[in-house]
Order: structure tokens, then sequence, then C-alpha cells
């Protein structure tokens, strides 16, 4: 199993290797010639309006929430599911099938409750305002 | 297997005195970079000539014809131009973050490799963790994409680094529990494991093993195209509004990694769907000669993934690119449900029938073929009524 596994870092190595040689290629080939107009931010030709590094749109830390809780599930599951025919043909199939159903009813349920609050959808209404929520607005 | 073919080397003696363990290294290294340089960067550069050729004859255009016959080598130019442009790092980026997020994304791209087969005997390393590895290790290109998105201080960027961030973990889900339903089946992870329990025939493959798993196929399919970013779930590079998403700074050979990277998915998505659902290298016993069979298995293999890469390039030059929220949508209020169904349903079909239902996978097989039949019946239809004149072959 380490041999496998050292080809994992050979690997990485090789890929690392790959992208130092082709840089360190390019910077022999090709030309220097940096100016500020240049080496500006582009924005589609005008001078940029302050910088990048912005609050963002909250939705997308409400998809990375959601996202973690079905990750971990994904994450127990693998063990489960790589075990599962080996209980079956242990005649444990039923408690194993029992086991994975109520862990994944669990979290089914907890994809129900986001569903009803309405965190599915990307464009959320606030309250009962008619006009749309500031950050919806900002680009999604 | 690399392990065993090192190990006959040093018991013949060809390392001479040699420790075992350097003499390990050695074959490692050059077996790897045998992959990455005869296999992995040749697909991806041939794979991006190859699309624009595609691109061309869908919308009646000729495509690249000029660099050497046909125009195969056009990668190698675009490459060889690409490496002698100027490189511009704006003056307000992170210049390290900046310079590293080529290096997490090739790392992720090309390590995927290691646990994938090409036939019987031709694989890098038989992980034990396998199709998890590979799932993982490609998920690795999210943060490199990311950081490429927030370095690049450039709004455009951060909007395409987020986006694909967004994409790709929901996307996670449904392709993660699809990719288990085969796991229910087999029992193990590797990817040779996976692969030795299908067969030649089509009857044989995974994907008509249970209504579920036919199901889970499309979602599976569905899932790695948006994890792969692209058409019709693009959005992270929608050059329609985001100028070209988190790699707009990017210039000259930094560019070419995310290039590369890009199209290369397309071979690792096509090769994960064929290992799990269409038979992986299994090939109709031909020949007793082994270097005969693993060739034929490294064409079958090579073959049916490559049709995949061709369905993406139709696919990409076919439909429009969805909005953020149907897209976020499609994956967490259908391809979600449907994937937890599709495995408990699994689980249900393996505690009932254990060794497979031979009945259920023929008449699955038939369904497949037939529906695979009847698209082509309309295709042809189409293309006799509309009385267009098309020639189907790719050269003329």
């Amino acid at each position: 199993m380490f041999f496998q596994f050292a080809n994992v870092l050979v690997f990485v190595a090789l890929a690392m290797g790959l992208v130092a040689l082709m840089t360190g290629l390019s910077w022999l080939l090709r030309p220097h010639n940096p100016e500020p107009g240049k080496m500006s931010t582009y924005e589609c030709g005008e001078p940029p309006t302050g910088g990048a590094w912005i609050n963002f749109n909250i939705r997308f830390y409400l998809v990375a929430l959601v996202f973690v809780i079905f990750d971990v599930e994904v994450a127990f599951i693998a063990p489960v599911t790589v075990v599962f025919r080996d209980w079956v043909e242990q005649g444990n199939g039923l408690f194993a099938y029992g086991e994975i159903a109520i862990f994944l009813a669990i979290l089914f349920v907890g994809l129900i409750y986001v569903w009803a609050k309405g965190d599915l959808e990307w464009v959320k209404r606030v309250g009962s305002s008619d006009e749309d929520s500031p950050d919806m607005r900002e680009a999604a | 297997m690399l392990q065993t073919f090192l190990d006959s080397l040093i018991a013949d003696g060809t390392f001479g005195a040699i420790p075992r363990d350097v003499a390990y290294a050695i074959g490692m290294v050059a077996a790897g970079a045998a992959v990455v340089f005869g296999f992995v960067l040749n697909i991806s550069g041939v794979t991006t000539f190859v699309e624009r050729r595609v691109w061309a004859r869908i919308q009646s255009r000729v495509g690249p014809n000029r660099v050497g016959p046909q125009g195969i080598l056009q990668w190698l130019a675009d490459g060889l131009k690409l490496l002698m442009k100027e490189e511009a790092i704006p003056y307000a980026a992170d210049a390290t973050l900046f310079k590293l997020a080529p290096f997490v994304v090739t790392i992720g791209f090309i390590t995927a490799f290691v646990a994938i087969p090409f036939s019987s005997a031709l694989i890098v390393a038989d992980l034990n963790l396998g199709i998890l590895y590979i799932t993982s290790m490609t998920s690795l290109v999210v943060v490199g994409i990311m950081i490429a998105g927030w370095a690049s201080n450039n709004k455009w960027a951060l909007i395409g680094g987020i986006r694909a961030a967004a994409q790709i973990v929901s996307y996670e889900i449904p392709a993660a529990l699809s990719i288990f339903t085969v796991i229910l089946i087999t029992g193990t992870l590797s990817t040779q494991g996976i692969i030795q329990q299908q067969g030649w025939g089509p009857w044989d493959w995974f994907i008509f093993h249970s209504p579920f798993t036919f199901i889970g196929f499309f979602v599976t399919f569905v899932a790695l195209l948006a994890e792969g970013n692209r058409t019709p779930f693009d959005l992270p590079e929608a050059e329609s509004e985001l100028v070209a998403g988190f790699v707009t700074e990017y210039s000259g050979a930094r560019y070419l990694f995310f290039f590369l990277v890009e199209w290369g998915n397309l071979y690792i998505i096509g090769a994960i769907l064929v290992t799990l659902f269409l038979g992986g290298w299994q090939a109709p016993h031909i020949t007793d000669s082994v270097v005969g069979m693993n060739i034929l298995q490294a064409l079958t293999f090579i073959v049916k993934s490559y049709l995949f890469v061709i369905l993406m390039m139709w696919i990409r030059a076919t439909l429009p690119r969805v909005r953020v929220d149907q897209l976020m949508t499609t994956c967490w209020k259908y391809l979600l449900p449907i994937s937890f169904v599709n495995f408990m349903g699994t689980a249900l079909w393996v505690m009932i029938w254990p060794q497979g239902f031979r009945f259920a996978e023929i008449v699955l097989t038939a369904m497949g073929f037939g529906l695979v039949g009847y698209f082509l019946y309309r295709v042809a239809f189409h293309l006799r009524r509309s009385g267009a004149q098309i020639t189907l072959s790719p050269l003329s």
C-alpha cells in the first residue's frame, strides 16, 4: 500500500515540476514590457473603481453551509456502502438497510426543512416588501 | 500493475546493484512521466483541437485545418504561442496566490490519473480508495479556481471563482451519492475491482444492473458535467456575462494550465463514467496473448471514454447556458432527491438480488439500445426531411 500511495506523491511532484518548467520556459521566451496601463485590473477598458475584495452575496455562504452538512453525510455513508454487500451476504442485510435508511431519513428531513424555509430559492423574498432585497441585486 | 512489473525487473537483475527502494523510485518516476507526458498532456491538447473541429462541423464551418495534416498540430501551435506571450499580472493582484493557483489546479487534475485504469494491467496504482480518491482529487481543482478568482482582485474573476465554488460543491453531493450506488453493488472502491465485476457485454454493465443505476448514470453524467464547468453549466466562465470568469486576468503560460485542465477534465469525466457504469476496459476474450488483450482493453477503454468527450462537445455546441438559480434548483431540488431515492433503491435491489437480476438486466439493455436506436432514427428522419446538404465525413 505504501507503494501505491507513493505514486500519488510522484504525480504531485510531476504536476508541480510541469507547471514550474512551463512557466520557467515561458519566462525565458516571452517579452517583458510592463507599464501601468497594461498592469491595471481589467474592467472592460474603464479605469477600475475600487477593489474586488469586498463583501459578497450572502447566498453563497448559505450554499456552503448546506453543502457542509450534506458532504459530511456523504463522508459517513462511504464506509457503509463499501461493507453493505458483505453484510447482505452474512444475512444482516435488513439491519444494515435499516441503519442506512434511518441515517438518510434524518438528513432528508433536514433537506425538507431547508427547502420549506426557502433557503434553496436563489432569489429569496425577504418579508413582505415588494422591493428586491439589496443583496439580490448584486451580481449573483 | 506497476509494482509487479518492477518486482519482475528487479528479479531479472535489470537494476543491477541498485537498492530496491531506489529502483522503485526510479520506476515510479519513469512511469509517471510516461503517463503525464505521453498521455495526459496529449489527450488534453488533442481534445482542444477535436472540439474546435467538431463545433465547426456542427456550425457548418471548416475549423482549424492549416497546421499539419487537417490541422492536427493546431494544439501544439496554440501551446507554443501561449508560452511566448507576455504575461501581465495586475499590480492590484495578490501575486503570490496568483502564481500559486495554476499549481493547485494542475495537481488536482494530474493526480487523478494515478487511479484511472487503461486496461487490466495498465494502471499506475490500483488504490484501494479508487473512485473516492479520483472524486476527491478532482475536487482540488475548485480550490485552485477559487484562489485564482480571489487573487486576481478583479470583479469578473471574483464572481466567476465564487460561482465555480458554489456550483462544484453543490453538484459534488448528487455525484457522490450516485457513484455510491455502484459501490453498493460491488462492495469495493478500487477502480479495477469495479471493472472486474462487469463484463464486456452491455447486459453485464452496471448501467443496466437495475432501474436505479440506469437513472443514476444520467444523474452522475449531469453532475459531472457541472463539476467540470461544462456547458450548459459553464457559469464560472460565462463569456457573455463575465468576460472570462476566473481566468480574466490570466495570460501566457499560466493561462495555458487552466486551459489544459479544463479540456483534460473531459477525459476524466468520460473515464469515471465508463469505469463505473459502462464496463470499463472489459473486452471479449479473442486472444490468449496477454499483450494483445491489454492493447484491446486499452483501446476499448479509451474509445468509450472519448465517445463521452465527443458527446460533451456536442452538448456544448447545442445547449444554451442555464441561469444561476436554475443551476441551484436542478441540483438541490431535482438531482439530490433523485439520488437519495436511487441510493435506497439500489440498496434494496442488492438486498433482494445480491447476484443481480438477469431478466431486469436484459430488459434494461433492450430499452437502452431501443432509446439510442429511436434517437438515431429521429436524427436521420430530420436530416432527410430538411433536405440539408450534410456530409458526415469529418475530413471534408
